[in-house]
């Protein structure tokens, strides 16, 4: 398999007399065509690989190759290749809408035949035909984002590089941004986004989790979740207290967390997936036994906060 | 090159589309040189004033009482000669001496033309020079008329009407400095270095702040498309308003081009192109849109007022400051502009300031472009 991205041991320090590692030796491959996430909290590091990806930052050392060409000696080979969007709102506020586009179209040599019908296809695309002559500065924060990724299109990238494009944007526009992705990707683009949301990893065809700049794990989301080692219960009982004392001195729970008004419990893999079912049924018994009323209590898909939770818990185990 | 208009074109965009801002750079410019212009020429007050009055009558003391009533002149001293007058001159004690000669009181009564003689300390500033000129002059024209009324009252019929008092003037120690004001040539350069080094220090820094200058590293454009796409527009806008500067001191301060027009149009356009070139400098090491302006206005927008010759002579400075002041290509400039403007002379005559305003305009202009990096750290 060709690949898009190819990153080795990128390690990123900010600061001279007392550095601060922002990126830990990661090593990422991103076939070309995929769609690949970089999971992480606030201050994992993501915004520091794209940057470097980009080639707007040089690593402290490692090598990344961006659409064939090293990042480093042959950024300006790469460059006409990426499109980039950044994290913050990073458009002109006082340029309009098609001035914006046609800005980066120009910039970046796209010819004028095919600039002028690049730009209605993603203004119909990205649902902002009427808003052309809008100042981006008066565009609401969604509207922006699709314009950010309108004009990181503009010139027909192979590699697109996306900062947390989703980051504070409502939900209706945020599923629209992933429908827009899915087109690109359909186009043969090869897609790097980056987002703090565990949920959207499962969009993904290869994610990596990053957390305070070490590489977690990284693979396909249904691959992520099997080597979990754990299968998760999900809870829902009155009164609480009962609930959780119970949970609490239950036999075979490794781990449990409050997610909304529910319980999820982490228990041990068993032999096929017969210890999960055994806790299940002695967990049944005791709150019956003890009053409880149960609303909800089953085996639940393992998500991908699942997965980051108990990775987080690994990684402070081994330090 | 493409590219090089590209950002050109949005550089006149960001300067169109706000008016506040398209007024700013247009208008306040030449405000600045009207407000500096009549400002700074025409405050002096309370020059001390010697006066010898060897005719000791009537109408020789009515003739002084005009300038003994005048806030402009303060009498300190009372002379007997010409020796003393210009004996109090050179001890600087005073800037401003009148001697009335001894016929004065027989040739007012004959209705003839009496001549006084002013002197001028020409060393003190050469806009108090102008000032002390203008308000002498002024001051014994309005005496003399009051002579003439009272002439015309005693012979009311078939008199002849000449002036009766004819001042002469004498400006000692720098005679030919026909300072017809000179500030203007020394304002223009000053107000086009504030505007150039503002307008470009922020040129860099801004799309930094903004987050623009990161999508703009990803995208073909050379260092050179981009600071050259910048400074152009800047450079345009800086020419528009040397003209508007020109002819505002013309038809303001009756200050016209002495020499060559074109000489210097030509010479400004190479020192705005080094100002830009020191702006943009200036807006690559900084890293907040604060920052640029602090340096702008703490390294060379202050020193350029008060180091490069426009208030005060550079001769006395210590050699730090001298040095400092030559490395601002303002400096040279403003010698240029009086040269060309007062003294009419040609560049090539003042090769000793021309050549080092080009040669410092092209270390900056140079400069700035080796300072981008297309990276950010």
């Amino acid at each position: 398999m060709d690949y898009a991205i190819e990153a080795r041991d990128i390690s990123k320090h900010y600061g001279r007399r007392h550095p601060r590692l922002a990126l830990d030796r990661i090593s990422l491959s991103v076939g070309e065509g995929q769609l690949f996430g970089l999971i992480g909290p606030d201050g994992a590091g993501k915004t520091t690989m794209l940057r470097i990806l980009s080639t707007v930052m040089e690593p402290s050392s490692g090598q990344a190759r961006v659409a064939g060409f090293d990042t480093r000696k042959n950024a300006e080979k790469s460059r006409p290749l990426i499109g980039y969007m950044p994290q913050a709102f990073s458009l002109y506020p006082d340029l309009s809408v098609i001035e914006n586009l046609n800005f980066f179209a120009d910039i970046n040599g796209v010819p004028h035949a095919r600039r002028d019908e690049r730009i209605v296809q993603l203004l119909e695309f990205a649902r902002l035909d009427r808003f052309q002559q809008r100042r981006s500065a008066l565009l609401s924060g969604g509207m922006r984002k699709k314009l950010a990724l309108a004009c990181a299109l503009v010139h027909d990238p192979k590699v697109l590089l996306l900062d947390e494009p989703t980051t504070g944007v409502d939900p209706l526009s945020r599923r629209e941004l992933w429908e827009i992705l899915a087109q690109v990707v359909l186009q043969g683009v090869t897609v790097l986004i980056s987002t703090p949301y565990m949920d959207e990893a499962e969009r993904c065809h290869q994610v990596a989790m990053l957390h305070q700049g070490e590489l977690l794990s990284r693979g396909s989301p249904a691959d992520l979740a099997r080597n979990l080692p754990f299968e998760v219960i999900e809870v829902k009982a009155r009164p609480r207290k009962a609930m959780r004392a119970i949970v609490e001195q239950a036999d075979g729970v490794a781990d449990w967390r409050p997610v909304g008004d529910r319980l999820r419990l982490s228990v041990q893999k068993g032999n096929g997936n017969g210890n999960a079912k055994r806790i299940l049924k002695n967990l049944q018994s005791q709150f019956k036994r003890q009053n409880v009323d149960v609303q909800l209590l089953r085996p639940s898909k393992i998500s991908m906060e699942d997965v980051f939770v108990y990775l987080v818990g690994q990684q402070r185990g081994n330090h | 090159m493409e590219r090089l208009f590209t950002i050109m074109r949005k550089e006149l965009f960001h300067i169109w589309r706000d008016p506040r801002t398209m007024a700013m750079l247009l208008l306040l410019p030449g405000l600045l040189l009207v407000l500096l212009g009549y400002g700074v020429n025409f405050d002096r007050e309370h020059t001390p004033m010697v006066i010898a009055d060897l005719s000791k009558t009537d109408a020789s003391r009515r003739y002084i009482e005009n300038f003994t009533a005048s806030d402009d002149f303060d009498i300190t001293y009372d002379a007997l000669s010409e020796d003393e007058i210009l004996s109090l001159i050179d001890d600087d004690q005073v800037d401003a001496g009148l001697l009335i000669p001894e016929s004065f009181g027989r040739k007012v009564a004959a209705g003839e033309t009496v001549q006084v003689q002013f002197y001028i300390n020409g060393a003190t500033d050469p806009g108090d020079v102008q000032a002390i000129r203008l308000k002498l002059s002024s001051i014994s024209q309005v005496a003399a008329q009051n002579i003439l009324v009272e002439q015309l009252q005693r012979t009311p019929q078939g008199a002849l009407i000449q002036m009766p008092v004819d001042a002469l003037e004498k400006t000692l120690y720098n005679p030919d400095s026909d300072s017809k004001l000179f500030m203007i040539p020394g304002l223009i350069p000053i107000i086009l270095q504030i505007q150039a080094l503002i307008l470009s220090a922020l040129a860099i820094v801004k799309e930094r702040e903004q987050g623009t200058m990161e999508q703009l590293i990803v995208t073909p454009i050379k260092s050179w498309e981009l600071m050259l796409g910048k400074i152009i527009p800047y450079l345009l806008v800086s020419i528009l308003n040397l003209f508007a500067l020109l002819w505002l001191g013309d038809l303001l301060f009756g200050v016209g081009v002495a020499g060559s027009f074109w000489q210097l149009i030509g010479l400004s356009v190479v020192f705005i192109i080094g100002s830009l070139g020191m702006g943009v400098l200036i807006s690559n090491i900084s890293q907040t849109q604060m920052q640029a302006i602090y340096l702008a206005i703490f390294l060379v927008l202050i020193p350029a007022i008060i180091l490069t010759g426009l208030m005060y002579p550079r001769d006395d400075m210590p050699w730090f400051t001298y040095i400092y002041s030559e490395l601002l290509p303002v400096t040279h400039f403003l010698e240029i502009t009086r040269g060309i403007m007062l003294r009419g002379v040609s560049a090539a005559s003042v090769w000793a300031s021309t050549l080092p305003l080009i040669g410092l305009s092209l270390v900056y202009f140079v400069a700035s472009v080796l300072a981008f990096r297309k990276r950010i750290v």
